[in-house]
């Protein structure tokens, strides 16, 4: 199931002891009780990190130190044409293979380290550094590929072959910040302080059936998508298989990375909506579509007939962001909280309430999204509605 | 010495007589703050109003005084777990596991709550102003005199009282936010082989699980129902002659073994 890491491993030479934790090959799957986070402003306003920071503090009990993450958008408005690579390498030598990778493949308009503190609680990082990019004029591969989908082939390329470097996210204006540790102590370290953004997503990670490591954490990222996940993704290996028949590698080790690439594969590829997406991840059951009137059981049928293998089983919550807006969507047992606030044209979305109230003692509207039903909040655009129980 | 209330009931004649403490929540995290409450009553408090609540944990899990506790803000999970006798007033709302295995004594929420409230309960009673979310009332039981209670006064989630075993739960649809909805998503009462349901006006049918009896409430029923919609109602300032207006719908198992036969019999 991980050949392709192993090998990526071995070639690396010496043993990867930050990103890649021991006993990797051990590993069957991820259930975890996380704790998930989503701010939104519909006017593109600017949101300090404090926010999605404060909120997962409030919430902190819900990880226990093992990954926490941050997606945020609007970051880079002044490289906002250009793809954000953040890569994360393990020693100086995967650094100069990633930034050869790159180069091979992109002109490379700027790159920098991605700017950190030193926080105690945050040991072992990787070497973490941001490039903007654009894909070349005159390609040695993937010629005929769209510049979306050469930055994916890259991303894959750079995640399963090139020793000890993984991309933590590739889109535009945009970028992911995570790690081993707490979320309060990965923006600390990440410095999340000095940004601000229009939309911000988080995670608290529990990994309770794999250790957790710094390509692990989510927010998991391709293009402008990033994904936070509270649950467990129990068709890991039915969604990877039908990933891989697609061009999708997941090597990252962690369930939710399917999400990430289902979600290109179906939003972008394929050009479903994200409504019909979310239909695709917690269609309704067999029974429920049996009573529907012809129209709308011929759909379901035809989705869950062609899409099958694109169903998330399991319990989740998870929130997509990506660079029109932010998406929560529950799996269709109901099995892990969301909760929606909005305030203003400010939208959150929360694993927890009292994570909405931390950050917005004034919050309007609080309600609770029905199992499979997708709430989704798009930027320039009018409120949400309520969706019922 | 303010706001000491009386206790009704079973825990009536131990009563709490001690003085109301005060305390604010701010900036404190769940461990420290119920270690202060602890200490409250250890010290004799009969009463504890807490200001700031935002997400704190196990508050009064365990407590087995009669204590009065008032919450100002949104408690987090496992508010009142395996208590046995306080008093909770939640002004705010609430969230995931409420009353989680509550043995006896009574939670109010002024406001909404979460999902698997009253999970096991087998005691005390849980008022709900709003609406509740999934798995309410899952694996209730009762046993001898004692017989949890749950009224909500809004709508449910999808699998309201599956397992249950015994107690009572009472779903009114009056206060509710999400007003297009159904009463009660489905699977209601699905797997149950002990306790009623009642629900106020009809059930559509397609909400109900397997292996269900549904008929309209009458007899001793009647009286109960009376009563603690009537406490629901006082408890959140609402007209209780208005919820009683309409007949409610009794929901019981079929069978008290709805699985015997599949693994033991000859079925």
């Amino acid at each position: 199931m991980h050949t392709e890491r192993s090998e990526k491993a071995a070639a690396c030479g010496t043993p990867l002891t930050s990103v890649w934790p021991s006993g990797h090959f051990d590993w069957q799957k991820d259930i975890s009780g996380c704790g998930v986070f989503g701010v939104i402003s519909r006017s593109r306003a600017l949101i300090p990190g404090t926010v999605p920071v404060e909120a997962m503090r409030l919430m902190r009990d819900r990880g226990n130190g093992l990954g926490g993450g941050f997606a945020a958008y609007g970051i880079y408005p002044e490289f906002a044409h250009l793809y954000a690579f953040h890569l994360m390498c393990d020693d100086e030598d995967a650094l100069e293979r990633g930034a050869r990778t790159l180069a091979e493949h992109f002109d490379i308009h700027h790159s920098e380290p991605v700017p950190t503190r030193k926080v105690a609680r945050v040991g072992d990082a990787p070497l973490l550094r941001r490039f903007f990019v654009k894909p070349k004029e005159v390609r040695t591969r993937w010629a005929f590929a769209s510049d979306d989908d050469y930055v994916v082939n890259a991303v894959m390329f750079i995640n399963a072959r090139v020793p000890g470097v993984f991309v933590a996210s590739s889109g535009k204006n945009m970028g992911a910040f995570k790690g081993v540790g707490y979320p309060e102590d990965m923006a600390e370290f990440y410095r999340l302080d000095e940004y601000k953004a229009y939309i911000w997503t988080a995670h608290n990670r529990f990994p309770t059936n794999t250790p957790g490591w710094w390509g692990g954490a989510h927010p998991f990222c391709l293009l402008d998508t990033g994904i936070v996940h509270n649950g467990e993704i129990s068709s890991y290996g039915i969604n990877r298989r039908y990933l891989a028949e697609h061009g999708y590698e997941c090597v990252l080790q962690t369930d939710t990375e399917v999400v990430a690439y289902l979600l290109d594969l179906l939003i972008r590829r394929h050009g479903l909506s994200r409504e019909i997406a979310a239909q695709v991840f917690a269609p309704p059951l067999w029974e429920e579509i049996d009573a529907m009137p012809r129209e709308r059981r011929e759909h379901f049928t035809a989705l869950r007939t062609v899409y099958g293998s694109a169903m998330l089983g399991g319990p989740f919550a998870i929130l997509v962001s990506d660079g029109r807006g932010l998406m929560g969507l529950n799996d269709r047992m109901k099995l892990r909280p969301l909760v929606v606030g909005e305030h203003g044209d400010t939208v959150y979305m929360s694993s927890e309430e009292s994570a909405i109230r931390r950050v917005c003692p004034d919050v309007t509207r609080v309600w609770t999204p029905r199992a499979g039903e997708p709430v989704m909040v798009d930027l320039d655009s009018p409120r949400p509605a309520a969706e019922t129980l | 010495m303010t706001g000491v209330v009386q206790h009704a009931g079973k825990s009536g004649d131990m009563a709490a007589a001690g003085p109301e403490v005060r305390l604010d929540a701010e900036g404190l995290e769940s461990r420290e703050l119920n270690a202060r409450v602890r200490r409250c009553l250890a010290e004799g408090a009969g009463a504890v109003d807490i200001r700031n609540i935002c997400g704190h944990r196990y508050l009064a899990d365990a407590l087995d005084s009669p204590v009065d506790i008032t919450l100002h803000g949104t408690p987090g999970q496992n508010l009142g777990a395996f208590m046995r006798g306080p008093r909770i007033l939640v002004r705010g709302n609430a969230q995931d596991g409420v009353g989680n295995t509550m043995d006896d004594g009574e939670i109010r929420i002024n406001g909404h709550a979460g999902d698997v409230l009253g999970y096991a309960m087998r005691g005390g009673r849980i008022l709900i102003r709003g609406d509740v979310g999934y798995r309410v009332g899952i694996h209730m039981k009762a046993y001898a005199d004692r017989l949890p209670i749950i009224v909500i006064g809004g709508k449910a989630g999808a699998f309201l009282g599956e397992y249950m075993a015994g107690g009572v739960i009472i779903l009114l649809g009056l206060d509710t936010q999400y007003p297009a909805a159904p009463l009660a998503g489905r699977r209601l009462g699905t797997g149950m082989h002990g306790g009623r349901i009642f629900v106020r006006g009809q059930v559509p049918p397609e909400l109900l699980g397997d292996g269900l009896l549904v008929d309209r409430a009458d007899g001793e029923d009647l009286a109960l129902i009376e009563t603690q919609v009537r406490a629901w109602a006082d408890a959140f300032g609402r007209d209780s002659d208005a919820a009683l207006a309409v007949p409610f719908s009794r929901i019981r198992p079929a069978s008290g073994r709805p699985y015997g036969n599949l693994y033991t019999g000859m079925d």
